[in-house]
């Protein structure tokens, strides 16, 4: 007998784990293959996914969004960029030391905000956070001796260290050290899901009077909730400006905010696997839209260009949302659960009939 | 000092536009229980509808009128095609279609009128009216303040008098005893997305000229502010949104006029911020209502 009980959705620690190592050696091993483009994608979908990451937690766990995930990025790049340049020293020291400091500097801000908001339910989260957004290059040319203002902050080119520099280009390497801080965030947000917070999450999510009677702090746990979220954001805006080289508030815009929300609602809300999908398509499709948009004349194509991409993802939110709340993960799940029932397994036969679709929009435990 | 004053008078017209946009708010809320996210990019639209329509046919009003009732218009098409879809378990999904729909919206926008910002005119003076040597307000503040003044002072009847308006606030209230008691909820709902989507799209009509111009991202900061408003006034509380929209509109026009305009989003943070950790409540709401 092993010594805790577990729900029927939670995976032990080690073989949370397993999987994540797993999962880094094959995306690790996936960069030999592509080229430095599909590099450069590739970690631009990290750094995407740790923020992604974090709102879905934030949203399957806590039931509440943040339209300011983009802002909270910028923190962390911010916060990354400023000690980087800072330092006295380069190389993997300072990208370590660099990456704690927008850890920070993102956890303070996200305490700050989710005292104010998080505890309140209802919409207050959200409203707050896109106002985060909307004040952001205000903030950025107002203290522009430290920020810069639009131009934002540029970080020294941080090159392949020398001993792999014959076998790995300088993209790859990018995208292989996106990956793993990626792995470690994802991991940490799914460990910290699975274990005792994750419980005392669900609980207040679900019924937060009840919650409290068996004696959890309601209002620390969702502010706990969203400064776990806005630190696996702020480091994905730290892998960005590693990547990019530069942060500034013209990439973090409320147009990006709302890309986050669409990537984890298309993949499908609360799922990781869906937040990872989402950020794919976050990153592909608007660069399919843009290499179909260039053969038309210039008007046209200026006029399309960005509009036509944010057209269609808005498109399929509403018919994500209307269709199919549990997005593409949900998919994946009753299609897998359909086939098992056809197939009947070892242990006996499958489900006999479909569940009937819960009407909440939080994923039910089997589909984490 | 005369700086002062005038930075009040103007303040007051900007806070009456911002009490409107939060009165559109504060109505769908009450009504269906959504902060709105897309009342921005819907009224944003119908600016646009009245920029077309004034520059075809030259007149200022003719393109109001069409305003207001492509705005209306609007309301229903998204109450009946897109908010229906919301369900009513999570107070979520309603956010998320807004963000959808914003994105269409604003996009849409972008592809038919391109990102260029469109200077919007208006037939009135803009030097201000001098009382008593002291620069007070211009006559299109004094317009806008009118306005705003006459259509809550409407809303104010429709809800307090009116057998519509009865049934509108039971409804609100309490769904399913007034189905029982013959209010046809669903019909009320979609008048207050209507009656809201009315008003928001007047609220930007009547801001964008004071503003740099119209462009589909015009009203971003007037949601923004509309929401601060609603949350200084109290989302439930229409007597909150008048009291808040005036309370922000001085504050945003002083900060304007001492600190410079560049200020005003981190302004409106601060301001949301320390009311919501000082006044969790709001500053007029009752107090239990945002924690329920």
């Amino acid at each position: 007998m092993t010594g805790r009980q577990r729900l029927p959705g939670q995976r032990s620690l080690a073989r949370t784990l397993v999987l994540a190592a797993g999962w880094t050696v094959v995306a690790l091993g996936g960069t030999f293959a592509l080229d430095p483009f599909r590099n450069y994608q590739l970690a631009l979908v990290a750094a995407y996914l740790c923020a992604t990451a974090g709102l879905t937690v934030l949203v399957g766990a806590t039931g509440q969004l943040s339209l300011g995930h983009a802002a909270l990025m910028a923190v962390g790049g911010y916060g990354y960029a400023l000690t980087v340049n800072a330092l006295p020293f380069e190389g993997l020291p300072a990208f370590v030391l660099a990456l704690l400091a927008g850890a920070l500097a993102s956890a303070v801000v996200g305490l700050l905000l989710g005292l104010a908001a998080a505890r309140l339910s209802g919409p207050y989260l959200a409203g707050l956070t896109l106002a985060v957004v909307v004040a952001l290059p205000a903030v950025a040319s107002t203290w522009s001796t430290v920020l810069h203002g639009d131009q934002g902050v540029h970080v020294a080119f941080q090159g392949v260290p020398d001993g792999l520099r014959r076998v790995v280009a300088l993209e790859q390497w990018q995208a292989m050290v996106a990956v793993v801080v990626t792995a470690a965030v994802v991991t940490g947000l799914t460990v910290l899901r699975g274990g005792r917070f994750g419980l005392r999450m669900l609980a207040v999510r679900d019924d937060e009077v009840a919650a409290r009677l068996s004696g959890i702090p309601a209002g620390r746990v969702k502010v706990l909730a969203f400064t776990a979220s806005s630190v696996a954001a702020g480091v994905g805006g730290a892998v960005l400006c590693f990547v990019a080289q530069t942060v500034s508030p013209g990439a973090y815009t409320v147009g990006f905010s709302l890309l986050l929300v669409v990537a984890v609602v298309i993949g499908g809300l609360g799922s990781i696997l869906g937040a990872a999908l989402g950020s794919v398509v976050i990153v592909l499709l608007p660069w399919l839209i843009g290499r179909l948009t260039a053969n038309l004349p210039a008007d046209a194509a200026q006029r399309l260009d960005g509009n036509l991409a944010v057209l269609v993802f808005g498109l399929l939110l509403i018919t994500v949302m209307a269709v199919a709340p549990h997005g593409l993960h949900g998919a994946l799940v009753a299609r897998r659960r359909r086939r098992s029932s056809r197939r009947p397994t070892r242990d006996g036969p499958g489900p006999t009939e479909e569940p009937a679709p819960r009407k909440v929009l939080v994923p039910t435990e089997e589909q984490r | 000092m005369d700086r002062l004053v005038f930075l009040l008078g103007t303040g007051l017209a900007r806070g009456a536009v911002l009490a409107l946009f939060a009165l559109a708010l504060v109505l769908i809320w009450r009504g269906a229980r959504v902060v709105n996210f897309a009342q921005g990019a819907m009224a944003v639209v119908s600016t646009y509808v009245a920029f077309e329509v004034t520059s075809l046919t030259g007149s200022y009003w003719l393109g109001l009128l069409a305003a207001l009732l492509a705005g209306g218009l609007l309301g229903f098409a998204v109450e009946r095609g897109v908010m229906r879809f919301a369900s009513p378990a999570s107070p979520l999904s309603g956010v998320i279609l807004a963000i959808g729909l914003v994105m269409v919206l604003q996009s849409a926008l972008g592809i038919v009128f391109g990102p260029d910002y469109r200077p919007m005119r208006v037939p009135f003076d803009d030097s201000a009216i001098v009382v008593g040597g002291v620069p007070l307000l211009s006559p299109y503040d004094l317009f806008v303040l009118v306005v705003a003044v006459a259509v809550m002072g409407a809303l104010a009847v429709l809800f307090r008098w009116t057998s519509l308006g009865l049934q509108m606030r039971a409804a609100a209230f309490a769904p399913e005893v007034s189905r029982l008691l013959g209010v046809r909820v669903s019909r009320t709902v979609t008048v207050g997305w209507v009656l809201s989507s009315v008003v928001g799209s007047l609220a930007a009509l009547l801001l964008v000229p004071t503003s740099l111009g119209l462009n589909p991202h015009a009203t971003d900061s007037l949601f923004v502010l509309g929401f601060t408003v609603a949350v200084v006034g109290g989302l439930d509380s229409p007597v909150g949104a008048l009291v808040g929209g005036v309370t922000v509109g001085v504050a945003m026009s002083l900060v304007t006029g001492y600190l410079g305009a560049g200020l005003v989003p981190i302004a409106v943070l601060v301001l949301l911020v320390l009311v919501l950790l000082l006044r969790p409540a709001g500053l007029f709401a009752a107090a239990e209502a945002r924690r329920a």
